[in-house]
């Protein structure tokens, strides 16, 4: 599809918005987890499945700042102006956590242009021990993945037991690499008491559904 | 004098953690291999864009007893970066701050300066120094020591630098900086005095500007200067 089109179906899908607008109350979720789970693949199925029942906006904050904004806009998932990359000095925790300043900055700059309904800031890739400020964000969604092995929920973590939703990715691939789903969700349910998990592989469902719908969710809320 | 400490602290949130002061970018390009090298580049920094924010802190510190007109004191701070990328650099960790100083020292002072869109940073850092209780001179050297720890911390994550060592030629380069405070703070009480910013001094390091001009352009960075 050449560039022009593609932009046109964005701007678009970004001017039919069912849900009523409600200025200045953007819902911010942040997105975190280890190196390679998915954290980004997330994000960009989030945009294509609720791009056209919202306004979006993302930071990124990937190490490498520019390439996770460039899969976005490489899968035209958003415009570029909706997109804003932070440099995190090789410290990706601090810049969501113990200084979220940066974060504020490119958070409040796509507020004043754009009025979103969502901001989706995503983590660079970290550990487990990893966590947003709720300085920063309002909801949290923490991506681990079944090639990580089964024991990672078990390892617990604040991400892992604290997150507003747990994210087990990849599930296709727990053959492959010998996983067992059964004690991941067992494990993450007996750790997280009543806060959500869901166990996904977004190679097979690439529209994310169960995710979108949680943070739908969280935005009709925000409205009422 | 413990809330000064607290403008000191590296942990105070203020977006510095993402930016190196121009190390990265030596680095990058095998400038700054060593602690030898570190050191060597932090002197300098400290005579000549150190000078100049250990001057802008100071004289923001003097004019916080009031409230300033601080335009013309950031005209004067730019006026003295002439890479738009370090000017963007000390804009951004200025707006950083004062997130966290208006709230911190919300003193009148601090608040004018929410009057223009993104502050330079040394300004900010004087406004708050003030309301922390430091004196012009104390001013100046808190700057210096964000500009020397800000790259300091910068070569050790880039390099894998020994941080005990690094630590160690720190204190060499604070001791030889302790002077260039003394006479910066002297320099932006006279200016303030004048009730002329053009009376700040102007050093500068022409490779530092290039370099970042450079930084800015290149794809992979992982400290936005």
């Amino acid at each position: 599809m050449h560039r022009d089109d593609l932009m046109s179906e964005i701007q678009a899908a970004h001017a039919h918005t069912p849900l009523p607008a409600a200025p200045g109350r953007a819902v911010r979720i942040g997105i975190g987890g280890p190196v390679g789970g998915g954290k980004t693949a997330l994000v960009a199925a989030l945009c294509r499945t609720l791009r056209g029942r919202m306004s979006l906006a993302v930071v990124t904050n990937d190490i490498y700042t520019t390439e996770d904004a460039d899969f976005l806009r490489r899968h035209g998932v958003l415009p570029d102006e909706r997109i804003r990359a932070v440099q995190t000095g090789c410290c990706p925790h601090t810049a969501i956590r113990d200084d979220i300043t940066a974060n504020l900055d490119a958070v409040d700059e796509l507020v004043a242009l754009h009025d979103p309904d969502l901001v989706l800031v995503e983590s660079g890739g970290d550990n487990l021990t990893a966590t947003f400020s709720y300085g920063l964000i309002d909801k949290q969604i923490f991506v681990v993945d079944v090639a990580g092995g089964d024991k990672v929920p078990r390892k617990g973590g604040p991400g892992v037991i604290r997150s507003d939703l747990l994210v087990i990715n990849k599930t296709d691939l727990a053959p492959m690499v010998g996983a067992d789903l059964d004690v991941m969700r067992t494990d993450a349910e007996r750790l997280r008491e009543d806060r959500p998990t869901m166990l996904v592989s977004l190679r097979e469902q690439p529209d994310a559904a169960p995710i979108a719908e949680w943070v739908t969710a969280l935005v009709r809320a925000r409205r009422s | 004098m413990l809330p000064l400490f607290l403008l000191a602290d590296s942990r105070l949130p203020s977006g510095g953690h993402g930016h190196s002061g121009g190390v990265e970018a030596l680095v990058d390009r095998r400038l700054v291999r060593s602690v030898d090298d570190l050191a060597l580049f932090l002197a300098g920094r400290v005579r000549t864009g150190g000078r100049v924010v250990a001057a802008a802190a100071a004289a923001a510190c003097t004019l916080a007893s009031g409230t300033p007109d601080w335009a013309p004191w950031d005209a004067a701070v730019s006026a003295r970066i002439p890479s738009a990328a370090l000017r963007t650099a000390s804009r951004a960790q200025g707006a950083a701050l004062l997130r966290t100083v208006a709230l911190a020292f919300p003193t009148p002072a601090v608040a004018a300066l929410r009057a223009l869109p993104r502050v330079h940073h040394p300004l900010v850092l004087g406004a708050a120094a003030a309301a922390a209780g430091a004196d012009p001179g104390q001013a100046a050297a808190l700057a210096l020591h964000h500009l020397v720890g800000g790259a300091a911390t910068a070569a050790v994550r880039l390099l894998g630098l020994d941080p005990l060592r690094v630590t160690a030629v720190t204190v060499g380069v604070a001791r030889a900086a302790d002077p260039v405070a003394a006479d910066a703070a002297a320099l932006a009480t006279a200016a303030v005095a004048a009730g002329d910013p053009v009376l700040l001094p102007t050093e500068g390091s022409p490779l530092t500007d290039v370099l970042a001009e450079l930084h800015r352009a290149s794809e992979a960075t992982l400290f936005a200067s």
